[in-house]
């Protein structure tokens, strides 16, 4: 275990900045009420990534293109038509999933939906490191904006915020969010990852500025737990990541009944 | 104060608002009345540009607006504390100092409220909590959207009586979206009528003629005319 750290050190480390992330990401997403929205919202990267092995370029940038793509037309459709999108969000997705396994070749399709190990490069790392830092700084100084915007866009107005643009941004920064784990959870688990842990700090915490810590904490501590235990037990990364998540959840249900 | 000239808005080639045109002078208290559907909350959301409009609204220069939703649901399960709602605006207008606690008392509030999250509140509690929002940052004007819906009599009462105090020792303007016409023809100077479109504009004693009213609700109604006391 200590050994497939130490030589594996990028990968284990950039796990738990995106990790940070997701919990920070998934504490507005579930706020937005979009946790079944962000959940499937990571299926619109296996297209780009079934695009990207075929025609052998960065899966990443396949995956990044897709998904932009995607946010943007989540947003210009929530503009339009408000709280209808669901279903076409339900849509879109689906048929991500659908085209995108059409598309992806056999022998990386396993890979793309679930997540895998592997080497990273000091290069990756470091990129993957700064877009990871720039989402965490971003949303936590602008939180009060963020969750003003998603209470009511007009009582954001009577603050100096404009809803719509950080509509646009927090779309942005779960997309961005969404390539960083693309490598641990594939297509099929990353959205997983955002919201498993924000509702279980949902359940146990009392206050905003809580939940949003607490969050943090449960997603970096699904992926170290995942990590350690597929490592020792020869199991897939994604899905024992996402495994752990979920463990954590039914315990929050126990915490939260007792609660009320 | 504020100039409204031929408001239009339409969602989806739906024309929910059409020409609308009105002005306001500081100390104004404005209501605006119509069946439901008759796009006053439109009205109030475009005052506020979080809905696209056309024609022109002429605020004066910088002008601090406060607004209280009809409603605003919040999931209860959501662990956002009155504290921090509060706070949000307090430090995203650069007010970080204003005194809470000043604030609740103004709106009958007990400080214990603070810790509770927003989606427990009771409905007369979190319909007050909004009117602290909305007075953070001592903005001129005030937007309400029907303040005292959901509320019952005696929270109305409270409402109607924490409005007047606004009026009064703050010299705040307003603009209320009402069904009631009590509330109109007590406590305001300037009526709108809508549906869709404008139907008359003026002070309640002039604009609110038995026609208008007829032609606003499509069926005769009880004339509530109270003498400004």
């Amino acid at each position: 275990m200590v050994s497939f750290i130490s030589s594996n050190y990028f990968y284990f480390l950039l796990a738990i900045m995106v990790g940070a992330v997701s919990g920070l990401v998934g504490s507005f997403a579930v706020m937005k009420r979009l946790a079944l929205a962000s959940d499937p919202i990571s299926h619109i990267a296996l297209p780009g990534l079934g695009v990207a092995f075929l025609f052998s370029f960065n899966p990443i940038i396949g995956a990044a293109a897709a998904l932009l793509i995607g946010a943007v037309l989540i947003w210009g459709l929530e503009r339009r038509m408000g709280a209808t999108t669901e279903s076409v969000i339900g849509v879109v997705f689906s048929l991500a999933l659908a085209v995108g396994t059409l598309i992806t070749p056999s022998e990386d399709i396993i890979n793309a939906l679930f997540g895998s190990y592997g080497q990273i490069s000091l290069n990756e790392f470091l990129l993957g490191a700064l877009v990871s830092l720039g989402i965490f700084v971003f949303l936590l100084s602008k939180r009060r904006q963020m969750m003003l915007a998603i209470l009511s866009p007009e009582l954001a107005s009577t603050a100096g915020v404009n809803a719509d643009r950080y509509n646009l941004y927090f779309l942005l920064a779960m997309v961005l969010t969404i390539v960083l784990g693309l490598k641990y959870l594939g297509a099929l688990l990353m959205g997983s990852l955002i919201i498993i842990p924000a509702v279980v700090s949902r359940n146990i915490t009392r206050s905003f500025s809580s939940m949003i810590l607490a969050g943090i904490i449960m997603s970096v501590l699904s992926v170290i737990a995942g990590i350690l235990i597929a490592q020792s037990r020869g199991f897939a990364i994604g899905p024992t990541i996402i495994s752990v998540a979920g463990f954590l959840f039914v315990v929050s249900l126990l915490f939260s009944s007792k609660r009320k | 104060m504020l100039e409204v000239s031929d408001l239009s808005v339409s969602f989806n080639e739906l024309k929910v608002l059409e020409h609308v045109s009105f002005t306001l002078e500081s100390g104004d208290i404005l209501a605006i009345i119509g069946p439901n559907g008759s796009g006053k909350t439109v009205l109030l959301r475009a005052l506020l540009e979080t809905v696209p409009y056309e024609g022109e609204i002429k605020w004066a220069k910088d002008v601090k607006i406060g607004y209280v939703p009809q409603k605003l649901y919040i999931d209860p399960s959501l662990p956002i504390t009155l504290k921090e709602f509060l706070e949000s605006k307090l430090k995203l207008i650069g007010k970080p100092k204003e005194d809470l606690g000043g604030l609740l008392k103004l709106v009958n509030l007990p400080p214990a409220v603070l810790t509770r999250s927003l989606g427990q509140l009771s409905g007369g509690h979190f319909q007050r909590a909004l009117i602290a929002f909305a007075l953070i940052g001592s903005p001129q004007v005030i937007l309400f959207d029907e303040p005292t819906a959901g509320v019952d009599s005696s929270g109305e009462e409270q409402i109607y009586n924490t409005l007047h105090r606004l009026r009064d020792e703050r010299g705040i303007t307003m603009i209320i979206v009402s069904h009631d016409l009590s509330l109109v023809f007590n406590y305001t100077n300037k009526v709108l009528c809508l549906n869709k479109q404008q139907i008359c504009f003026g002070s309640p004693e002039e604009a609110l003629t038995p026609e208008k009213l007829r032609e606003l609700y499509g069926a005769p109604v009880k004339h509530y005319h109270h003498l400004h006391g």
